[in-house]
């Protein structure tokens, strides 16, 4: 209800409004009055406003967004030709590192086969040295051996003779002694298979 | 008298009369309009131009947004023969577009609510699309109201019809932009009459019509602007491009 009363006041002020209007003339648009001076006015500003951003200020913007894009072209090219030098550079120390890498490990082959045959030269002296060593004390060995029955003899008869001279108290016969002994000794030495 | 929704489309005399013979002059605040758009125009694109640096600030880029704006709807529509009427295109683009926003400035004077301003400048539009036609095309710019794959029988109604509407052209184009702008104003200030005589208990429905309208009417502003700006770029094209 309260909306229809709105809505016939709406109406009627409108209607109202356009009979008011309609008693002033109607549209002022349609009095030829200013035309004449309205398409005199348009002139002058429009064709004013048209020479001057057409001579003075769009070329200017045009040139500046011309600029602008040559700047851009140019940064991108700059950059690429710095990305381009950066992957060689990149690349030149790949090389680098790989050639001192080899140069490296040819190194360490090379010290390692000299301190292995230094080792092996050092090894090989100390192995003649300690045959040579060996041998003669062999021969040193043989030799006592070889003289050591001897000697047993020796003692061994001297020894028979103290003992008889103490114990009996007469000389004897050194060469019978020694002959005793010998055979005793060779007795024995058959008897633990020569020792 | 204010309360005439029609009144704000009232045309009088600033200053004195100037006539020539029979012819008057006056300088009016129609004319006062006209001044103060161009004016805004040339002052806020001159400011633009003038600032050269790589990376633009506010209001350098405002120019050269606009100026890529037009530029582009230039080339979309008409394509690249029509550069070299860049430079009016976005002249008169930018004149009804400024003419529209200073008209949503209350009390304000809208030049382009007048037929003879939208007019003058449509039927310029229409002369000058017709004169480079014929330049570029000779008397084969005839053959744009014969269009190709019509039956022949048809072609005498389609040749009257496509006549009519060539012809029709700058009145089309006049008078989209003046109706759009006088019904939104006078729509406006009907709205604004009615929160005026409801008072404070009724008028606060219109009074939000009102502000929605505003936003509406600032929306038209631009896109009446565009649409009177991209009209130009398809008659331009037909003239340049002639397709039939």
């Amino acid at each position: 209800m309260k909306k229809i009363i709105l809505l016939n006041i709406f109406y009627f002020s409108f209607c109202t409004v356009a009979v008011k209007s309609a008693e002033k003339g109607g549209m002022p648009q349609l009095d030829p009055e200013f035309w004449v001076s309205q398409i005199f006015w348009l002139t002058i500003t429009f064709g004013t406003l048209f020479l001057v951003l057409s001579k003075f200020i769009l070329p200017r913007i045009s040139q500046n967004l011309e600029k602008r894009r040559l700047q851009i072209l140019e940064n991108i090219e700059t950059a690429e030709k710095q990305r381009e030098q950066s992957e060689k550079n990149l690349k030149e120390f790949d090389e680098i590192i790989l050639k001192s890498k080899n140069k490296a490990t040819e190194v360490m082959l090379a010290a390692r086969e000299k301190v292995v045959s230094e080792i092996t030269k050092k090894k090989m002296k100390l192995d003649e040295d300690l045959t040579s060593e060996i041998q003669n004390v062999e021969k040193e060995i043989i030799e006592l051996k070889l003289s050591s029955p001897k000697k047993i003899n020796f003692i061994a008869s001297n020894l028979t003779n103290e003992v008889i001279k103490r114990l009996i108290g007469t000389e004897v016969n050194e060469s019978r002694v020694s002959a005793l002994v010998e055979q005793e000794l060779k007795k024995l030495s058959r008897g633990t298979n020569g020792i | 008298m204010a309360a005439n929704p029609m009144y704000q489309f009232n045309v009088y005399r600033i200053g004195p009369e100037i006539k020539i013979g029979e012819i008057d002059l006056s300088f009016t605040n129609a004319s006062l309009f006209m001044v103060i758009s161009s004016l805004a125009i040339l002052i806020i694109f001159n400011l633009g131009a003038q600032k050269k640096n790589i990376i633009p600030d506010k209001i350098q880029l405002l120019s050269e947004l606009s100026y890529t704006f037009v530029s582009k709807m230039i080339s979309d529509t008409a394509g690249s023969k029509a550069k070299p009427y860049f430079s009016f295109i976005f002249s008169l683009f930018m004149f009804v577009l400024f003419c529209n926003m200073f008209g949503m400035i209350p009390y304000s004077f809208t030049v382009t609510s007048h037929i003879i301003v939208t007019f003058v400048l449509a039927a310029f539009i229409f002369i000058g699309v017709t004169i480079i036609g014929f330049i570029k095309h000779g008397f084969g710019y005839l053959k744009l109201f014969v269009p190709s794959g019509v039956p022949v029988v048809l072609l005498p109604l389609i040749v009257v019809i496509e006549i009519i509407s060539y012809l029709s052209r700058p009145i089309s184009l006049s008078v989209r932009l003046f109706a759009n702008m006088m019904a939104g104003h006078t729509m406006m200030k009907v709205f604004g009459g009615f929160v005026v005589s409801l008072g404070i208990v009724g008028g606060w429905l219109p009074l939000s019509f009102s502000v929605a309208l505003t936003g509406l009417e600032i929306l038209v502003a631009f896109l009446q602007a565009y649409v009177f700006a991209i009209l130009t770029c398809i008659y331009l094209n037909d003239a340049l491009n002639l397709h039939h």
